[in-house]
């Protein structure tokens, strides 16, 4: 079944279409990431797609149903987190999950379960003013599944979060998944979309530019691979006489071999007894977007 | 029902556990109350500092009554010489230095304070005419012909703190309404908690209702807490059909929660939201005899004091709370408040948005 069926989806905010003719399709159980810079239109897709904005143009299916206007029989079955700051305010964290729950009619138990496993209950009598960064998103996430949705939505949840809070909630992320929920995230961290996601959809400007796995979207870059070789274990002459090898950079921490036959060259390298040390860097998702996207300054 | 009473409550808390909020909406209208209530009722006009040079004959010999009336309106002093006197009265340390020569009073004054020097002008004055007339009526051996007595006519009990707490009641509910609504539209617009609420299944009545219960029941605690200290501390008696204070004070919360709800749609952050309800409600006040009476003010400012609801609030209160008039007085106002209220709401919607795009 689908999760999430977008058709040629277009939203326009006076000269501006945030949103343009995107098409985009989320099967069940599935964790796709939306990535983009700032200002690609994620947010707005998203927005568009919970059923919060009227879409100017195509249609939209969250689990079989229409989402505008608002249709009651499809907000108990999605869970929303818009951003950490979406509070009641000067509520405890327990306070704040317990009035989440009685809108969706679930008893205050199963909002406390929550808080055990979002690993909050400790702070359940803290405020949500001090929390820290990574304690309110996990509460802000908590507050979104505690009805059980069937379909998740997180935008931007680990934005400035530092890396230990990043890793914790990754880990939580992925057992949300892996329990069978079906998850839609945006980011514009690649490390966080290659963990984490099987699908991603690489958006700017409103378009979605490419979709599919972080694997796929890199094999498809045909980006060559870095072989960093430490110093002291291959001349540069060396390392212009291995085959495959497309050019050779000799700099403090080692020789940089680049090619797009790494098994190759590694092995050869095996041959010449230079392997100690040695690091491959193959392409990555972060090569595929600037690839896509561009590399000049945004806002 | 359990939405209702889940968002009910967390309003609430978030209220009481604002310490700014509580502030304004109880502790500093209570100042005022204070101030006016404790202060200022118990401050007739004070009495005239007077410098008396040499003897004053004529004091001397006041009837009795004339005497009394004489200490309660001066603070009398006696210096000897004429220039001392007069250096004190420049100075501002006396308001008259008065001297007897042969047959006349003569009186040195200052008219730095105006009023000061009226009163002080009239009271020597109706002395010195007081003697006479009784000097020359015992002469004619005839009763004096014409006497004036003073008489209040409102009842003994109406003090100061009767007039200004039903103002102050009015501009504390005022205060707290429009900024509780500002406040919580924009509050709640900026945290994107708006957004995540229209995600819940809760109907958007849910939600709106919730909000103006809470505020109903703030201001009426308000109001208890307003007459219970009144009561309690400064003398404040309540009149016949002050009961319909609580109807007055209830659509006249909805009155002022509207006016927040315009300044919330009118600004793009919960801060100027605030900042604009306190704009709107503070002239007010002023215009509305909230601090003090605009019975003496121009013509024209009357006219301006009369399109504000704070005035009609105002002065319904009065008439319920403590000019002794009945239930039926209350009811035109409840019907410009109710009017006031449904007009400004129904602007406030059609200039709101949910999000500045």
């Amino acid at each position: 079944m689908t999760a999430i069926r977008v058709r040629d989806l277009t939203k326009v905010y006076g000269e501006v279409r945030a949103v343009d003719g995107v098409d985009l399709d989320v099967a069940d159980g599935e964790f796709v990431g939306v990535l983009g810079p700032n200002g690609a239109g994620k947010t707005t897709l998203l927005e568009v797609v919970e059923g919060l904005r009227r879409p100017d143009s195509g249609t939209v299916e969250v689990l079989g149903e229409q989402v505008w206007p608002r249709n009651a029989a499809v907000l108990p079955r999605i869970g929303v987190q818009l951003q950490a700051s979406a509070f009641f305010e000067r509520l405890t964290a327990r306070e704040q999950i317990r009035t989440f729950a009685a809108l969706y009619d679930v008893s205050p138990a199963r909002a406390d379960d929550w808080l055990e496993r979002v690993g909050l209950a400790e702070k359940a009598s803290a405020r949500v003013e001090d929390l820290s960064g990574g304690q309110a998103q996990r509460l802000s996430i908590a507050c979104a599944l505690v009805h059980d949705p069937e379909l998740v939505f997180l935008d931007e949840p680990t934005a400035s979060l530092d890396p230990q809070a990043r890793r914790n909630l990754w880990d939580l992320l992925a057992g949300i998944n892996e329990a069978g929920r079906t998850v839609v995230l945006t980011t514009h961290y690649m490390d966080e979309a290659e963990v984490l996601c099987d699908r991603v959809a690489v958006m700017d400007s409103g378009r979605v530019l490419q979709v599919g796995s972080p694997a796929e979207l890199v094999r498809h870059l045909d980006a060559p691979a870095r072989i960093i070789v430490a110093p002291g274990q291959l001349d540069e002459a060396g390392a212009r006489g291995i085959a495959g090898t497309e050019s050779v950079e000799v700099g403090p921490d080692g020789t940089v071999l680049t090619t797009r036959h790494p098994a190759d060259v590694v092995a050869r390298l095996g041959e010449l007894g230079a392997l100690d040390g040695v690091r491959v860097q193959t392409g990555t998702l972060e090569d595929v977007f600037l690839a896509l996207t561009g590399r000049s300054y945004r806002a | 029902m359990r939405a209702f009473s889940a968002i009910a409550a967390a309003i609430v808390r978030g209220f009481v556990r604002d310490r700014a909020s509580l502030f304004f909406a109880v502790v500093f209208p209570l100042m005022f109350l204070v101030f006016f209530g404790g202060v200022l009722s118990d401050r007739g006009q004070p009495a005239a500092e007077l410098v008396q040079v040499g003897d004053l004959a004529l004091v001397e010999a006041l009837s009795p009554e004339a005497r009394d009336a004489f200490d309660a309106a001066f603070d009398v002093r006696r210096v000897d010489d004429l220039d001392t006197a007069l250096e004190q009265v420049r100075s501002g340390d006396a308001d008259v230095a008065l001297r007897q020569d042969g047959g006349t009073l003569v009186a040195h004054y200052t008219q730095t304070d105006q009023v000061q020097a009226a009163v002080t002008q009239a009271t020597l004055r109706a002395l010195v005419d007081g003697t006479n007339v009784a000097l020359l009526a015992q002469e004619a051996g005839s009763a004096v012909p014409f006497a004036l007595d003073v008489e209040r006519v409102e009842d003994e009990s109406l003090t100061v703190i009767q007039f200004v707490t039903p103002g102050l009641l009015g501009w504390a509910i005022a205060t707290s309404a429009a900024i509780g609504a500002a406040a919580t539209l924009q509050g709640w617009r900026q945290t994107k908690l708006m957004r995540r609420l229209q995600l819940a299944p809760v109907r958007t009545r849910t939600i709106v209702s919730a909000r103006v219960v809470v505020t109903l029941g703030i201001a009426l605690v308000q109001t208890a807490i307003f007459l219970g200290v009144g009561m309690a501390f400064f003398g404040l008696s309540l009149t016949g059909s002050w009961w319909m204070a609580v109807p007055l004070v209830l659509v006249g919360t909805l009155c002022f929660m509207a006016l927040g709800l315009l300044a919330g749609a009118l600004t793009t952050t919960a801060e100027a939201a605030v900042n604009a309800a306190n704009f709107m409600v503070l002239p007010m006040a002023f215009l509305s005899g909230s601090f003090f009476s605009l019975d003496g003010a121009p013509r024209w400012l009357q006219t301006i004091s009369d399109l504000m609801p704070l005035k009609h609030l105002n002065d319904g209160m009065l008439d319920v709370m403590v000019r002794g008039e009945g239930p039926a007085a209350a009811l035109p106002v409840l019907g410009i408040l109710a009017a006031f209220a449904l007009v400004v709401t129904l602007v406030a919607a059609k200039l709101f948005r949910w999000e500045s795009v």
